[in-house]
């Protein structure tokens, strides 16, 4: 069980998303089911695979695989995987798979050709309120990601109806309420942990540092991401903003997550860089 | 050899009026069966009847019969020969069974592709063998029927594309609602197409329809026939708050309903998706509407559209049907063959004939001292010993009498002589 391993395993979990990705794409072409299944018992086992490989890290170096940004990145591929599992479950949308395994692909091509910082040991960087901070914000972000894939297909699927030119996406997706529908429940999901996790986050900055807020630019961009998608849950329970208006909003605002995830850190600088060298 | 026969009419050949005249309600096709099997010309059949074809499947035990069944019909129905021959079609062997291969895979539907008439088949079927009207040959051909529909549904894209106004409409319904049950229509007009289209969404089963027309006596018989709502015709507008789909058929000159009241509308109903489907002309919904967020509407000349190169799509479809369909007649052509009696009859005559040969020539080289005409005579003798040896099962092979299954002995024969014909599949 060394570090070499757990990055062997990781590189099979890769390989494992590129042929579910592969599935994916070849089910959204022509339409068979049983590309669909083979493409999602890729997908869950390289998530499993993904586990593992994090699992021995952390038995190998006594610490959690958030030390530098490869690290997170492929932390959030992981959470993202996880919520498609449980999504995919929950609403049987086999098409938002194509979204999800090609991000997650993409993501881990990031992870495995990113250089690697070296990892200092980091004493900070533990204790109850920062495990739930990070599951909770990359569960959080995961959903949205997903919002973000459902407000895609959306589009694409409103477009072709609304200008009365039926394409390809046509019949490869389902209804507009139904993509709706999925995306409002990502969405809520996705902004309820976050909400969460940005108070865990809180708590955890005032136990370390004795003080909620340190006026951090991730602190600053995290709340700025979350109004955002408060300011869009509030249009969309109270001024109608459903359908094609939302659709646009979820998309908006996961670059907004991306920015404050990756873009934040390497601009701005502040003590969320360690996850992000 | 056994022959495949298939006698009917359809939508292409006869009218409507001949057609209903033609047709066998189930009890009536229970009671053709029980005459066909009396008949001892008659080895199987089968019956398929539905609003656009009445076909008879068989197989004579001798010749063809098929004036024999052309007569039965008109006894069955009652109806003078001379008034349905003309529209009859008669294809035998390959063609009887490509037609039939065509007809389940919806390839002869007056709407190709139309997901129905394989069930239809199916029933047929099963009534036939609930009679005990089918037999080997029927059994084995319906079951590869039943197959090459289902691979023509499931590879060709032929049953996928809507290919009527009201059936297209529908379909963009379901593209835009996840679930038409949970969802209200609102008729505009209460005229003969506007009708149509609810039979249709009818059968999806939507929550509620409501029908505002100018006359509302009209609006009131049409929605009791529905089982819906009648409105005033002037309630339309509020009425749009509490419905999802709205289906316009007016004789207006005008728009009954424009740009700014849909506006108003989708406040009040938190801009939750409205459906136009607007089959008047000229039109009802002003095209405007479509450009409101969460509103779309089609005219009819939309729905014509999609109908038009979904039509198109299916005809492309439709070679790639008929390829796999020609496929499927070859094979089991090859199968009846392989089936027939004659081939194991071939081989069982080849079998004993080389086993004598073979036998013969071993003896016979051993006694040098015969003379030439003595090695004939024994050669003369064993062949015939060999022949009549296998004369009374070839004798039963080729009559096995009424009821009994053919295809069994043959195989039974096969395995005793362990004789080896290439298996089909």
């Amino acid at each position: 069980m060394n570090l070499q391993t757990a990055q062997m395993v990781l590189q099979i979990a890769t390989l494992l998303y590129f042929i579910s990705m592969s599935g994916y794409i070849l089910f959204l072409f022509n339409q068979k089911k049983i590309y669909q299944k083979i493409a999602f018992c890729f997908i869950s086992t390289a998530v499993a695979f993904h586990f593992i490989s994090m699992m021995i890290y952390t038995i190998a170096t006594q610490h959690v695989p958030i030390q530098n940004l490869s690290q997170s990145l492929s932390l959030a591929a992981f959470f993202l995987g996880c919520m498609f599992l449980f999504f995919q479950y929950k609403f049987d949308l086999k098409i938002l798979g194509v979204f999800a395994s090609i991000l997650l692909f993409a993501i881990m091509v990031i992870v495995l050709i990113m250089p690697e910082a070296p990892v200092e040991k980091n004493i900070v960087l533990k204790g109850f309120w920062l495990y739930s901070h990070i599951v909770l914000v990359f569960t959080g972000e995961a959903s949205l990601a997903l919002a973000c894939g459902a407000g895609i297909l959306y589009l694409l699927q409103e477009k072709g109806i609304k200008t009365k030119r039926p394409g390809f996406f046509y019949k490869r997706l389902p209804s507009l309420d139904f993509l709706d529908n999925v995306g409002y429940t990502c969405l809520t999901t996705g902004f309820a942990l976050l909400t969460i996790g940005l108070v865990t986050g809180f708590i955890y900055a005032k136990v370390i540092w004795g003080r909620f807020w340190n006026w951090d630019p991730k602190e600053l961009f995290s709340v700025g991401t979350w109004l955002v998608y408060a300011a869009l849950l509030h249009l969309r329970l109270y001024s109608g903003w459903r359908g094609r208006k939302s659709a646009i909003m979820t998309i908006i605002g996961f670059f907004i997550i991306i920015f404050t995830f990756i873009g934040v850190n390497m601009l701005l600088g502040g003590y969320h860089q360690t996850f992000t060298k | 050899m056994s022959k495949i026969i298939l006698i009917g009419i359809n939508h292409k050949t006869a009218p409507v009026e001949l057609r209903e005249k033609l047709s066998f309600s189930s009890e009536e096709t229970i009671a053709a069966f029980e005459l066909l099997k009396q008949d001892n010309d008659i080895k199987e059949s089968l019956i398929f009847s539905t609003c656009n074809r009445t076909e008879i499947l068989y197989i004579p035990r001798t010749g063809e019969q098929v004036d024999k069944i052309i007569e039965f019909i008109s006894r069955h129905k009652k109806i003078d020969i001379s008034e349905f021959k003309s529209a009859l079609y008669v294809y035998k062997e390959d063609e009887a069974i490509l037609h039939l291969f065509k007809v389940a895979s919806s390839l002869d539907s007056m709407v190709v592709g139309e997901p129905q008439i394989l069930g239809q088949v199916k029933q047929a079927y099963r009534t036939a063998v609930e009679n005990n009207a089918s037999g080997v040959l029927l059994n084995r051909l319906m079951h590869k029927t039943f197959n090459i529909a289902k691979k023509v549904r499931k590879e060709t894209g032929i049953g996928d594309n809507a290919v009527s106004i009201s059936y297209a409409a529908i379909e963009l319904a379901k593209k835009i609602f996840s679930d038409l049950s949970q969802k209200s229509v609102m008729l505009l007009g209460a005229g003969e197409m506007a009708e149509l289209a609810v039979e249709h969404l009818l059968s999806n089963n939507v929550k509620q329809i409501i029908v505002a027309n100018r006359t509302f006596k009209k609006a009131v018989n049409l929605a009791a026939k529905f089982n819906g709502q009648a409105v005033k015709f002037e309630e339309r507008e509020d009425a749009l708050k509490d419905v999802d789909i709205i289906i316009s058929s007016t004789g207006a000159t005008d728009y009954v309903l424009t740009e700014t009241q849909v506006k108003q509308a989708m406040k009040k109903r938190h801009h939750n998706t409205l459906f136009f489907i607007d089959i008047a002309v000229p039109r009802d919904i002003d095209p405007k509407i479509n450009t409101i967020s969460n509103a779309y509407v089609y005219d009819i000349d939309d729905l014509k559209n999609i109908v038009e190169s979904n039509i198109e799509q299916r005809g492309k479809e439709t070679v790639k049907a008929e390829r796999y369909i020609e496929e499927a007649v070859v094979k089991f052509r090859k199968w009846m063959e392989n089936l027939a009696i004659v081939p194991t009859i071939k081989a069982l005559n080849d079998k004993m004939s080389s086993i004598v040969d073979i036998e013969c020539k071993k003896t016979l080289l051993n006694l040098k001292h015969l003379s030439q005409e003595d090695m004939e005579a024994i050669k003369r003798m064993t062949q015939a010993i060999a022949s009549r040896t296998i004369h009374d099962p070839i004798l039963f092979l080729r009559n096995t009498g009424d009821h009994r299954d053919d295809s069994l002995y043959l195989n039974v024969t096969r395995q005793l002589f362990n004789i080896d014909l290439p298996e089909e599949e």
